[in-house]
């Protein structure tokens, strides 16, 4: 590993993609090369980290990230502890404040904060000395995930400059979708949403995207497909009419994939409904690089905890 | 007990006085107005380079009692009311239990007479436990000392049910006052529904909930002749209805914060929920169009909806955060130094705002003005001194206000209720 890699990476904390610079989200993904042939030895471990302790703090179950954290820090010898608290400060009768002051008590270094309320790894890192990473909050954004998309996206087609990359399904409360398009703009790809009026808002134009409602018309020429899960719920809200309607609408089909680029790959954050936003044939078809994402996924949180936590001590440029 | 106040500058906008003049206070209520009075007797007050105007009256704060003491209570209220000027405050009925009833009234005042420092008037509930549903004994309210009504904080939903209480307020000539939102279309927000909210991933709670709210009840006080006040008026549509619909002659009137005069939605950004209040911040193009309406006289009366939280509320995800923040001890400093100090309203406008208009709304008698025989409630400024905003230094229980460590140009100097200084900065 480069040592010089982290005088690039000037955060303190990791809480979203907007706050990124372009050439930051380069020195992520290049780094990631050099974890992911880590991951690729006989003996997949360094002592990078070696005597760095990393609460994965998950408010919100999510087996995947986790794990996915998990490996990532143990493959960098840092000690992992996980927390899951299922619940909310209001239910649970403590406040987020107190919670994390009771983690920080036990000289840790980093956390990372996986909740179903936007914001919350933002009010964390207000208050908190250690390092805060986002594993995901609310509708807002998703860091590692929209990093490991683009990290599977350069292995695939090279580079992300002038790519059109269309996103599609519940945009409204994604934060997969928001942390992509903040990243895949910084870096010049075209990115297109898709979905219904009632989960695709406007404002989304303002941040770069370009907005289609119509499935068919977004595929054409696509180089990067990507499905989001769509939640049975939002049908309650009306959001949309039913999960038939649904499907009918933006589910990816093998007869609407021939639009895309021929090369084109099928990308999904997971868990998929496989039959809902995507066709069950397509999810394991050759175009898919679903597990790509999955096992890119480890590269990139090492890479972030690297950056992170084997740097320098605080600097001001947070 | 006799007070003299000397050489202050007097401005009075109910009878366009701005002169520097003596005051002398006897038995409670202002006895004599003169450029020179001498008087042996008398404590003197030297209000030279100040500004002495009629006691400023707040009428929207929320008072915590009885029932959430551990917020705020009469005592603490009034005390933070005082140190921010005020010296006459309405207090909100969504207490628990709700002042649907004139035991609560009474409650109210009888124990503002024995703890607190400044006038407490309560408003009490249009519907009996903020229901929605069915009217409160109105006349036996208002018999009570009830000022106004209003079921802030929970929305009138049901128009049949506004209409009946637009009507039934006729008989008492008593103001209803209506916090204007569409619940539907609100449910879940936490804050205003824009770019910024999508960029944060917070559910929005749109203008139109607002505005939808504010027309029908425009509507209703038009087709019953009766009297509506908008509370907390946050959004640029309800702006423009509330200034037609005065150009027609209907009787609405409407108040605005400090906080959605001087704040936006763009302040949410680091989601600091001591910035999450209901109605929201609002976008820059609404809090403009507030502006507008506060220089056009479409906005009548400026009301801090002061509602403290305990910090443990408030320390927590941002959308199970509760909404409010508490404003009397920054209000005047904040429309002093945004507003008065850089021109965009006359100092004299200022004091319009802040206590004639809101003591001609709720016809509070031998208030909102200095003139002989009227109470001896007094807000005393100092225009020039500078002060820096700290939360630990409120007299309210509560912390929860955006704006610590703002620096203000313009500050109280002293606060006079009923001839007794009850704040002396
Ligand atoms: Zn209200």
């Amino acid at each position: 590993m480069n040592p010089e890699t982290s005088l690039e990476f000037r955060h303190y904390h990791l809480l979203g993609i907007e706050d990124l610079e372009a050439s930051e989200i380069m020195t992520i993904l290049d780094t990631a090369e050099s974890m992911a042939e880590i991951s690729r030895r006989d003996i997949k471990k360094v002592p990078t980290l070696r005597g760095k302790t990393v609460v994965n703090l998950f408010f919100e179950p999510s087996t995947r990230t986790r794990s996915s954290f998990e490996l990532a820090a143990k493959r960098l010898s840092a000690d992992i502890v996980n927390f899951s608290l299922p619940t909310s400060s209001v239910v649970k009768g403590e406040t987020l404040k107190d919670t994390v002051r009771n983690l920080e008590a036990m000289a840790i270094d980093a956390l990372v904060v996986r909740h179903a309320s936007s914001g919350v790894p933002h009010f964390i890192a207000s208050f908190c000395q250690s390092h805060v990473i986002n594993a995901g909050d609310g509708t807002h954004e998703h860091p590692t995930q929209a990093l490991l998309d683009a990290y599977t996206i350069r292995q695939y087609k090279k580079r992300i400059k002038g790519l059109k990359v269309v996103i599609v399904g519940d945009i409204l409360h994604s934060r997969v979708a928001r942390s992509n398009l903040f990243l895949l703009r910084k870096l010049g790809a075209e990115v297109v949403l898709c979905g219904p009026p009632t989960l695709l808002p406007p404002e989304f134009s303002k941040m770069g995207a370009k907005i289609e409602y119509n499935l068919e018309k977004a595929l054409i020429g696509a180089d990067v497909i990507m499905m989001l899960r769509i939640q049975r719920e939002r049908q309650k809200a009306n959001f949309f009419p039913s999960i038939r309607e649904y499907r009918h609408l933006y589910c990816l089909t093998p007869e609407r994939l021939k639009l895309a680029k021929k090369e084109a790959i099928i990308m999904h954050p997971g868990p998929i409904n496989r039959g809902i936003e995507i066709d069950s044939s397509l999810a394991d078809s050759v175009q898919s690089v679903i597990l790509k994402q999955v096992e890119n996924g480890v590269a990139i949180r090492m890479a972030v905890l690297y950056l992170l936590l084997g740097g320098k001590e605080r600097e001001t440029a947070d | 007990m006799k007070l003299l106040i000397k050489n202050g500058r007097v401005i009075d906008p109910a009878s366009k006085t701005d002169e520097t003049l003596d005051i002398l206070i006897e038995n409670g209520q202002i006895a004599a107005i003169d450029s020179r009075i001498d008087i042996k007797d008398a404590e003197i007050v030297d209000a030279s380079r100040l500004v002495v105007a009629p006691g400023f009256i707040d009428m929207h704060v929320h008072l915590r009692e009885p029932g959430q003491e551990y917020k705020e209570d009469i005592a603490s209220g009034s005390l933070a009311a005082a140190r921010g000027g005020f010296t006459s405050i309405c207090c909100m009925p969504n207490t628990r239990p709700p002042n649907d009833n004139s035991g609560i009234t009474e409650y109210l005042l009888t124990e503002a007479k024995k703890r607190a420092v400044v006038n407490i008037f309560p408003i009490a509930a249009i519907t009996r436990g903020l229901a929605g549903e069915e009217l409160t004994d109105m006349a036996d309210l208002s018999q009570a000392g009830a000022v106004a009504f209003s079921d802030d904080g929970q929305p009138l939903s049901n128009s049949l049910v506004m209409r009946r209480a637009l009507e039934y307020s006729l008989l008492l000539d008593k103001l209803i006052i209506d916090h204007c939102e569409d619940k539907n279309l609100s449910a879940g927000g936490a804050m205003h529904e824009g770019e910024i909210s999508i960029r944060l991933g917070l559910p929005g709670i749109p203008a139109a909930a607002e505005e939808i709210m504010i027309a029908r009840d425009l509507i209703l006080a038009e087709s019953t002749r009766s009297r509506i006040h908008i509370a907390h008026i946050s959004t640029k549509g309800g702006i423009e209805l509330v200034r037609l619909a005065k150009k027609k002659g209907i009787n609405i009137t409407a108040e605005v914060t400090p906080h959605h005069l001087i704040l936006s939605d763009e302040y949410l950004v680091n989601y600091d929920p001591n910035f999450k209040v209901n109605p929201p911040l609002r976008s820059q193009e609404h809090r403009q169009a507030l502006i507008e309406g506060l220089k056009d006289g479409t906005i009548d009366t400026i009301a801090t909806d002061h509602a403290p939280h305990a910090p443990e509320e408030k320390e927590v995800e941002f959308d199970q955060a509760p909404f409010g923040l508490i404003g009397l001890e920054t209000a005047v400093s904040l429309m002093l130094d945004r507003f008065v100090h850089k021109n965009i309203i006359s100092l004299e406008k200022l004091i319009h705002l802040m206590s004639f208009q809101p003591a001609q709304l709720l016809k509070l008698k031998n208030k909102g003005r200095i003139a002989i025989g009227a109470d001896a409630d007094l807000t005393i400024l100092n225009l020039r001194k500078e002060v820096v905003v700290d939360v630990n230094k409120f007299a309210s229980k509560s912390r929860n206000c955006p704006f610590h460590g703002w620096k203000l140009r313009g500050s109280v100097a002293m606060t006079i209720v009923g001839g007794k200084i009850v704040y002396r900065a």
